[in-house]
């Protein structure tokens, strides 16, 4: 490389003195906005701004895909189209049948928990968001969607797919969120083995096909292909969606904790389509693993509810 | 010569979006785990060649968009981006002079302490990740050093 000099420039001699000054300056602001967003999220409308000015080069890196899923969803053949119909008027058909089921079993729980004087459920509302084709980071795991505090959407928010929890979001921008995903290794959900109510914690392992149950003792009753659903616990996820099943269970006799691991059960890095979930006595709590109020625990636990159109 | 680019700034803006969208287009998971970080290698080629125009501000300001971009804890990059340009600069009339083969060895080590100090971040703000994977990219920015800085050299020299 030969030696540069700058367009116009006159040789002065290199501002060193400053320079030491001028660094420490910025490290410290630097720090300061870390303490700052860190601690007590005060940043809140810098970071919205700054979502903003990102969100356009977003979409640009999500273009390519969103091309590609355009031209290859305007170029199929009447034949695939007519399958695919078929395939799923048979879906919609079961799930009609499922749907009438379910209505009885949901009168009948209401009908029951008047008579225990339980509070009624919550109602929930749904909108579906597309996963932006982006990576975030290498190391943790989220991803991010297209829907933002325009839509309504609020920071620690559940987000679903068709056959469990996703995540929940972390950052809101106006046009965008960020979504922590189940399997991130500083996620963690409240969870509850259906089968018999077991309690306990999922947490993530930073690989998306596993999550890890490490607070159980060796003789706790858990076996391989238990669901896990969400314990409602925590006041982030409503109780009842499914979120993993049990994989693999070892109980080494030295240890005092089994070692429970969990595949989740939705498509935590397949997923094009998420579903955003409203609900009304949802406490928004700041940080991913909040301590588990008291509520609820006693409640009986709801059925799982079907992912709603929106 | 560098020296005769009409506007080195303008350069400096596109070359640093262009790393920002490259730092983020969805790649298979062992690509993803080996890419480099563009834009840090941006910023440490305007603090050696061209400190005027981009120096310490420039590489807090590209650091915290990468924090904006990508969504973490804001400060994160930039602190670390300011630590390396820091240094970029102190030394930038030595390093210049260096041949390459042996600036490709202070881009190995600043690439390095870009990482120890995100690794050493990290542990602080409490949500250490020690994984391995994490150095990779060390070695993909250095190998990628001499076709960087040669396509930089390039584009501001007028033809």
């Amino acid at each position: 490389m030969p030696a540069l000099r700058e367009p116009g420039a006159r040789y002065a001699p290199p501002r060193v003195s400053t320079l030491g000054l001028r660094a420490l300056v910025l490290i410290g602001l630097s720090i300061g906005l870390m303490v700052a967003d860190h601690r007590q999220q005060g940043l809140a409308l810098i970071r919205s701004g700054l979502s903003a000015a990102a969100w356009p080069l977003q979409m640009l890196v999500h273009s390519p895909v969103a091309a590609w899923d355009w031209v290859s969803s305007s170029t199929r053949t009447r034949h695939e189209l007519l399958t695919e119909n078929e395939a799923l008027r048979n879906t919609a058909r079961e799930n009609d049948l499922k749907l009438l089921r379910l209505e009885a079993i949901e009168q009948e729980n209401e009908r029951l928990r008047k008579l225990v004087n339980a509070a009624p459920r919550d109602a929930e509302r749904v909108q579906a968001a597309t996963v932006l084709r982006v990576d975030l980071d290498r190391l943790r795991h989220r991803v991010l969607i297209d829907r933002g505090a325009r839509d309504g959407v609020t920071r620690g928010q559940p987000v679903i797919d068709a056959s469990g929890i996703v995540g929940q979001t972390t950052n809101v921008g106006p046009m965008a969120a960020e979504v922590i995903l189940l399997s991130d290794p500083t996620h963690a959900v409240p969870v509850q083995v259906e089968r018999n109510g077991l309690r306990t914690i999922a947490v993530g392992t930073g690989d998306s096909e596993r999550l890890t149950l490490p607070y159980l003792p060796r003789n706790a009753d858990v076996q391989v292909d238990d669901l896990l659903v969400s314990s409602g616990l925590g006041g982030v996820f409503p109780a009842g969606l499914p979120v993993a099943r049990i994989a693999e269970v070892r109980r080494d006799p030295s240890q005092p904790l089994a070692i429970v691991n969990a595949r989740p059960a939705a498509a935590l890095d397949r997923d094009r389509e998420v579903l955003l979930l409203w609900s009304k006595a949802r406490v928004a709590l700041p940080e991913a693993e909040p301590p588990p109020p008291p509520v609820a625990a006693h409640e009986p636990r709801p059925k799982p509810r079907p992912a709603a159109k929106p | 010569m560098i020296g005769d680019a009409r506007n080195p700034r303008l350069t400096l803006l596109g070359t640093a979006l262009v790393a920002l969208v490259l730092s983020a287009v969805p790649l298979p998971h062992v690509l993803d785990l080996l890419r480099p970080d563009f834009l840090l290698l941006i910023v440490i080629w305007f603090a050696l060649m061209l400190p005027r125009a981009g120096g310490l501000v420039t590489a807090w300001c590209a650091g915290l968009g990468l924090d904006a971009f990508h969504g973490v804890a804001l400060g994160e990059n930039a602190l670390a981006f300011v630590v390396v340009a820091f240094i970029v600069h102190r030394f930038h009339l030595r390093v210049r002079m260096y041949p390459l083969r042996q600036q490709v060895l202070v881009v190995l080590l600043l690439l390095c302490l870009y990482q120890f100090l995100m690794f050493w971040i990290d542990g602080v703000t409490g949500h250490p990740l020690n994984a391995w994977v994490r150095w990779l990219p060390v070695l993909t920015g250095t190998v990628l050093w001499p076709v960087l800085s040669g396509f930089l050299g390039r584009l501001l020299t007028r033809r």
